[in-house]
């Protein structure tokens, strides 16, 4: 695994005085100094004692964290470069507090060999303002039907692979698939979807869509690939990763399937905990379109009950821009997909940590440690030793949610407008600081 | 030797050493000699019924049959009556018609020569039949090791490559493992058939564990037999990953290879080419070995289970070896 981040610049040297140091993987929760040189955490001292530092940080009681990893970002490079590039992708997840971000390989062209692969890793060495990975693609060109050169990306850096966007839909390949990934010890991150069921659908399949006269994508077609996509990881004792889980019916299968014995971990958007079919109906706006689909206020709940509980392991976002112009359409005229990065951490705190639906402990997990663990990243730590790998968060000020402020290059969320805390002031990514909020 | 040879576990250990003794002292020398033939089969019919392409194997036998002054009847898939739409089984009831003594046959699909013994009087020998089984290859690469090892037990074997395609590497597996032989397969998961842990071997996916080999294995990609699977990302990959060169090999070790070889794919030319291996020493040991084994098949079996014709039994046999001996004095 090769996790790239832009060499230039100086590693950090600075002093966070006062802050509510939380990091839930090591039991860590009381307010204190961190002391950082060379970009590395060099003593955590109790608050208040000073110390001679190149820069000062005055916290005021701000929550720090262990950066956040994403294990779903489409970065859209190359390709789409109008929609977000690799500088832009990375501004707007260290402005989210992200230290870590795992691409997807449904570029054009597709990540499905050596070569791409790299060409990204050397221009993230150049560009990114966080550690970036990449996935490789499941199948040549993701048409399903080929292997791509799986070994050859694995040696060459790929933390994952996936046809994200494309589900596999041969079975037989999907086996060759767990085949040859075990061979080099990655886990497959499994977008489950039967197309045919989900057919011409734009959104969930219920209450809304009927009343919408909008085509509808049944969770069958979610948990119907699930199941057998389960089976085979079992059969061939794969490890797996299931994308953006969107209903409660996925959750009873990957529980089943873990108590059976399955490697399987999960991970669930920010916009499935806080959003669902009804929002859609609001407006008919195409930022509200993606895949999965929102689901029902009960999918809801039961998300939630499961990130609360521990039952999902983590939160990604499926990062996905797109111009303006395409969202700009008739909903079923847009394509699917929402950005998530820039809002991921402030609208999760304010939709669950406040409202007391999951505790903070389990958000701060799921966004960081737990990620890193399922693709082998190194898990940022707030620990003496460790690179610095850390946000900094105000959770007192309340703030709107405002697109013509994001660091990304497009603007596709559902949640302009929203009134949030948790806004992230300070990112440190690989021992550099990637982003501080103007006039902090 | 049992009345057929379809499997090598139609064939005990003490008769392998016992087939294998007449092969080392009856035939192998006899093609450095001028008249490179003896008159043990004569008047005995053999047919070589091959379904399948061969050049090694149908060469071999053919010409182990006609060594032992067998008449030997070549019929192959593309110029037989199987390719005007006649079922196996009326091929092989027209053949027998014949009262040939052994019928050889390689087919493509597995149990095809089990099949054709539940209708001929014949003796039948498994050439190869799909991904099943080829006792013969056993046999001749346990002879080729018999003569460079004192003794074959404990002896380490690694079989590297298309495991999954492989009738060589199921009857090898076996075979080895009756020697008392410990037997590794090293393929990546999708060329290694699942549960066949359950035979014995111990099952690796990385060339390091050709280290702990004393004898590395190798068989080629059977890319015809793989149509639309994915059974790795990229022949490219594979290479990278399983073609065995003169770096994987260290002194001592023992390189073998059933053919055909693709060189560059499983097999490094260089290696091909140097002294450590053991390629065209096995196909020598294919020619003695067939020909014991068409011998000793007709001999072993002659008493109770002969041809009408041959009914005075055991005094013939001893005639026959008589007169075999006195070939092998004369011709020397």
């Amino acid at each position: 695994m090769i996790a790239a981040i832009a060499k230039k610049g100086t590693k950090a040297t600075l002093l966070i005085r006062d802050a509510r140091l939380f990091d839930p993987a090591r039991g860590l929760d009381r307010r204190g100094d961190v002391l950082i040189e060379k970009g590395r955490i060099s003593s955590l001292a109790p608050a208040g004692k000073d110390k001679a530092a190149g820069q000062l940080v005055e916290a005021g009681g701000g929550l720090l964290l262990p950066g956040f990893v994403d294990l779903h970002t489409h970065l859209r490079t190359p390709g789409r470069e109008d929609e977000e590039d690799i500088a832009s992708g990375t501004a707007a997840a260290a402005a989210g507090g992200y230290v870590s971000i795992c691409a997807m390989p449904n570029t054009d062209p597709v990540v499905d060999n050596a070569s791409i692969l790299s060409s990204l890793i050397e221009t993230a060495e150049t560009e990114a303002h966080v550690k970036v990975a990449f996935l490789g693609a499941i199948s040549r060109g993701q048409a399903g039907i080929h292997l791509s050169d799986m070994w050859d990306m694995a040696a060459a850096g790929a933390v994952a692979f996936s046809d994200d966007g494309r589900p596999v839909a041969d079975g037989g390949l999907l086996r060759s698939a767990f085949q040859a990934a075990a061979l080099v010890g990655l886990p497959l991150s499994l977008h489950c979807e039967d197309v045919d069921l989900a057919g011409r659908g734009v959104m969930n399949e219920g209450e809304a869509s009927a009343r919408l006269g909008l085509a509808g994508i049944p969770a069958a077609a979610e948990t119907a690939a699930l199941g057998r996509d389960l089976e085979i990881a079992a059969y061939e004792g794969g490890r797996v990763h299931i994308a953006h889980v969107s209903c409660s019916r996925s959750l009873e299968l990957i529980a089943a399937a873990r108590r059976a014995g399955v490697q399987a971990t999960c991970e669930v958007t920010p916009h499935h905990l806080l959003l669902t079919e009804n929002d859609v109906a609001t407006g008919l706006d195409a930022n509200f379109k993606m895949n999965p689909p929102l689901r029902t206020e009960e999918d809801r709940r039961a998300l939630v009950a499961a990130l609360a509980g521990g039952a999902i392991d983590c939160i990604a976002s499926d990062h996905a821009p797109h111009a303006g112009q395409e969202k700009e359409a008739p909903f079923e005229e847009a394509p699917f997909g929402v950005v998530g990065l820039e809002t991921a951490f402030p609208v999760l705190y304010t939709g669950l940590v406040e409202t007391g639906a999951a505790p903070l402990e389990k958000l701060v997990l799921a966004m960081s440690t737990s990620p890193a663990r399922v693709f082998g990243l190194p898990a940022p730590a707030i620990a003496e030793g460790e690179e610095a790998n850390l946000c900094l968060v105000d959770v007192n000020e309340e703030f709107e949610i405002d697109p013509d402020g994001f660091r990304g290059k497009s603007r596709n969320t559902p949640f302009t407008g929203r009134r949030v805390k948790g806004r992230v002031l300070l990112t440190i990514a690989g021992g550099r600081v990637a982003y501080n909020k103007e006039g902090f | 030797m049992n009345r057929h040879l379809l499997s090598i576990n139609d064939i005990s250990r003490e008769e392998i050493e016992s087939v294998l003794a007449t092969a080392r002292k009856d035939f192998l020398g006899l093609p450095q000699r001028n008249i490179k033939k003896v008159p043990t089969l004569r008047g005995r019919t053999i047919i070589d019924l091959f379904y399948e392409n061969s050049t090694r194997t149908s060469t071999s036998f053919e010409l182990a049959g006609k060594r032992l002054s067998a008449d030997v009847i070549n019929v192959k898939s593309g110029s037989s009556a199987a390719g005007k739409g006649e079922s196996l089984k009326d091929t092989v009831l027209t053949l027998s018609a014949y009262r040939p003594d052994i019928i050889v046959v390689r087919h493509p699909h597995v149990g095809a020569p089990a099949f054709i013994s539940r209708f001929t009087e014949a003796h039948v020998i498994n050439a190869g039949d799909g991904k099943g089984e080829h006792p013969t290859q056993c046999l001749l690469d346990i002879f080729s090791l018999m003569q460079v090892y004192r003794s074959l037990k404990g002896l380490k074997v690694a079989i590297v490559g298309d495991i999954f395609h492989s009738r060589v590497a199921r009857s090898n597996l076996l075979g080895f493992q009756k020697m008392g032989m410990k037997v590794t397969l090293i393929a990546p998961p999708a060329l290694l058939p699942r549960g066949v842990e359950a035979l014995g071997a111990e099952v690796s996916h990385s060339l390091d564990d050709l280290a702990g080999a004393d004898v590395i294995y190798l068989l080629r990609l059977q890319t015809e037999r793989h149509q639309d699977a994915n059974f790795m990302p990229s022949l490219r990959e594979y290479i990278d990953r399983y073609c065995v060169g003169r770096r994987h090999v260290r002194r001592g070790q023992r390189v073998l290879h059933p053919g055909p070889i693709n060189r560059g794919v499983e097999i490094e030319s260089e290696l091909v080419d140097s002294d450590g291996n053991m390629i065209l020493q096995q196909v020598e040991a294919g020619l003695a070995v067939r020909m014991a084994v068409l011998y000793r098949i007709i001999v072993d079996n002659a008493v109770p289970a002969a041809p009408a014709e041959l009914k005075e039994g055991g005094r013939k046999i001893k005639a026959a070896r008589r007169t075999l001996n006195r070939e092998l004095q004369k011709t020397s």
